[in-house]
């Protein structure tokens, strides 16, 4: 063939661009105009280049309290990342073993995944509610007297973002042990290992970095979480829900600044979990090549 | 005996646990957090829905209100639609438009990655490409609209300057038109992922015995390809219309707060403080969704396809 590639090849790469575009145009369009001068506005043309509108949003004037969200959702996001990190590889373990309940367990995972996440924010939203009645009612004086509500950033809404990362986390857990290989795991029981010794240093290092890579999915999926979020977080708001409140309200590039901050917390974490990945896999081919030449001597 | 010279706390240490209690100790977590947060709320929205409500708190004694007082006027105005059955021809509409979509441009471009680009290294390069966006907050990848298609967007710009419009165009922005697009925008990937895990199981073989045997690229695609990446096809389908019935946010933001969707009701009445109300809806949308992934889900089987 003169061509080298048929010429399907060539439309599907053009539609496939034209798919790449159709992702990043937008956004590249608001990561250009929070750098907007002091008097641009929400559209192009670019009226200067300033970091105008990144010193407002830390000056606290005119949006509501940025950096106290901000902190907040940070403290949340690791949070839930590492309780989905522990429980997800606890559960993972738990269903390389039969056991009775296992396949409701699975359901209830997939379930909490695509039941509509208001439902499941009304729900919890609905659950301390009564709960705080009941207390108010029924609960001892010493608790009653000058309860409000437990409602709150660590309860209701750390349950929430886990309804939420928990199954993303499982899934992940299926798939590494889908491939994984037990033979190196048998190696180590038949020289003598403990449960405890075969699983610390055999199974975790082979599987360490895509529990990486579920921690990740944990921090940026309560990072940017809403739906769940928006009943049962409580008092406070999250960045998130602090970023849905203002685009009623948006006329200047402020939101876009806001924006650009968030994403550019969201592209760090990718990058530190993405090049650990890549550490640890270095790690443990080496130490691979290492067992398979004998010990150094 | 060897273990009787041993002290007690050692022999407690050595007891061994069946296997199975192992792994439920070790699924305990998982399902506590299922259980408080997500099990024990369904039950209280499905309960709640019944109870009755005032003004600004609900009473705890049975009473279909919630329910009446969704469909109300329902009998009263056919052969008209009343509000709720509105709402809710909208929002199929809605997720039909968006499933339409996502499937098609999900489709297409994992086909590209699958069959078209051979190296595993490009591959992964192109999928991580698609990736990105993901990571990035949803209502942040709804407003990039605003620029590009506002009043005074670049679309507009282009369209004037072009002397195509004689004023600028209004449906771009805060209307279906820009509802779908966004939720298209967000949501394809979740099309692509599991279509594309599914394209790269079939067996190359099959497509080269399917050419061989004189079938044409379109004949190949609609009788191997397609049917090969039925699972995917259905696994993404549930994921995008499931989420798209139960969307408020981007129908919200993108819709600029005047288009109702059935996840839209549940949030106003919320608002309103008539938690029955709202609980009855949810239990309306939990029905009718999973109506949806029941007849999806007779098409193939999950737990297969990890």
């Amino acid at each position: 063939m003169v061509w080298g590639r048929p010429v399907a090849f060539y439309a599907l790469a053009a539609f496939f661009a034209a798919y790449v575009l159709f992702l990043y145009g937008p956004m590249i369009a608001i990561f250009v105009l929070s750098f907007q001068g002091p008097q641009g506005g929400l559209t192009f043309p670019m009226n200067g280049v300033s970091l105008f509108w990144f010193e407002k949003l830390f000056a606290g004037g005119g949006i509501v309290n940025i950096g106290a969200a901000f902190r907040r959702s940070l403290l949340l996001g690791a949070v839930v990342m590492i309780l989905t990190v522990v429980i997800s590889v606890c559960s993972g373990l738990a269903f390389r073993k039969r056991f009775r309940g296992s396949a409701a367990l699975f359901y209830v995972a997939v379930a909490s995944l695509i039941v509509p996440s208001i439902i499941t924010s009304l729900g919890i939203a609905l659950e301390f509610r009564i709960l705080d009645d009941g207390i108010k009612k029924f609960g001892p004086d010493w608790l009653a007297a000058d309860h409000t509500t437990w409602m709150g950033l660590f309860t209701s809404g750390l349950g929430a973002h886990l309804t939420w990362t928990l199954p993303f986390g499982l899934l992940i857990m299926f798939a590494i042990f889908n491939r994984f290989n037990p033979s190196y795991e048998e190696a180590a029981r038949d020289q003598g290992a403990t449960a405890w010794q075969g699983f610390r240093y055999v199974v975790l290092p082979l599987i360490l970095p895509s529990v990486v890579g579920i921690g990740l999915f944990g921090f940026t999926l309560s990072w940017d979480e809403i739906a769940r979020s928006s009943q049962a977080i409580g008092e406070v708001n999250t960045l998130p829900l602090e970023l849905q409140g203002l685009t009623t309200t948006v006329t200047r590039p402020d939101v876009y600044a806001l924006g650009t901050l968030t994403s550019a917390v969201s592209f760090v974490v990718i990058l530190a979990a993405l090049a650990g990945i890549r550490l640890l896999q270095r790690r443990t081919s080496r130490s691979a090549r290492d067992a398979v030449a004998g010990p150094a001597r | 005996m060897v273990s009787v010279s041993r002290p007690a706390g050692r022999r407690f240490a050595r007891l061994r646990l069946s296997g199975e209690a192992v792994a439920w100790l070790q699924a305990l977590p998982m399902g506590l957090v299922f259980g408080l947060f997500f099990l024990l709320p369904l039950a209280l929205v499905v309960m709640v829905s019944f109870w009755d409500y005032n003004e600004y708190e609900m009473i705890p004694a049975f009473s279909g209100r919630g329910y009446s007082d969704t469909f109300e006027g329902c009998l009263a105005q056919l052969p008209d639609l009343c509000t709720i059955l509105r709402t809710y021809a909208k929002t199929v509409k809605l997720c039909f438009l968006v499933w339409l979509f996502t499937l098609g441009i999900g489709f297409t471009v994992a086909y590209f990655l699958a069959f078209h680009v051979k190296s595993k290294t490009w591959q992964i390069g192109l999928t991580l490409l698609c990736t990105i966006p993901f990571w990035t907050s949803n209502v942040i990848r709804m407003i990039a609209w605003i620029p590009l298609l506002g009043r005074n967007g670049l679309v507009n710009q282009a369209l004037t300057g072009l002397r195509l419009t004689p004023q600028p165009v209004e449906w771009l922005l805060f209307s279906e038109f820009s509802v779908v697009l966004s939720l298209v925008h967000l949501f394809t990937f979740f099309m692509v992922v599991p279509i594309f895990n599914s394209m790269i199981r079939i067996d190359r073989s099959l497509i080269e015995a399917a050419y061989d045997g004189g079938a044409t690229a379109l004949q190949t695609l609609v009788n191997v390809v397609i049917p090969l990446s039925k699972p995917g096809i259905v696994i993404g389908s549930i994921f995008v219309i499931t989420i798209v019935m139960g969307d408020f946010i981007t129908v919200g933001v993108m819709g600029g707060q005047q288009i109702a969707s059935a996840g839209k009701i549940i949030e106003t009445r919320l608002n309103a403080l008539q938690f029955p109300a709202a609980a009855a809806n949810a239990v309306i949308l939990l029905g009718f969704t999973l109506m949806i992934i029941f007849l999806l889900s007779k098409l193939v089987d999950i737990r297969k396809e990890l």
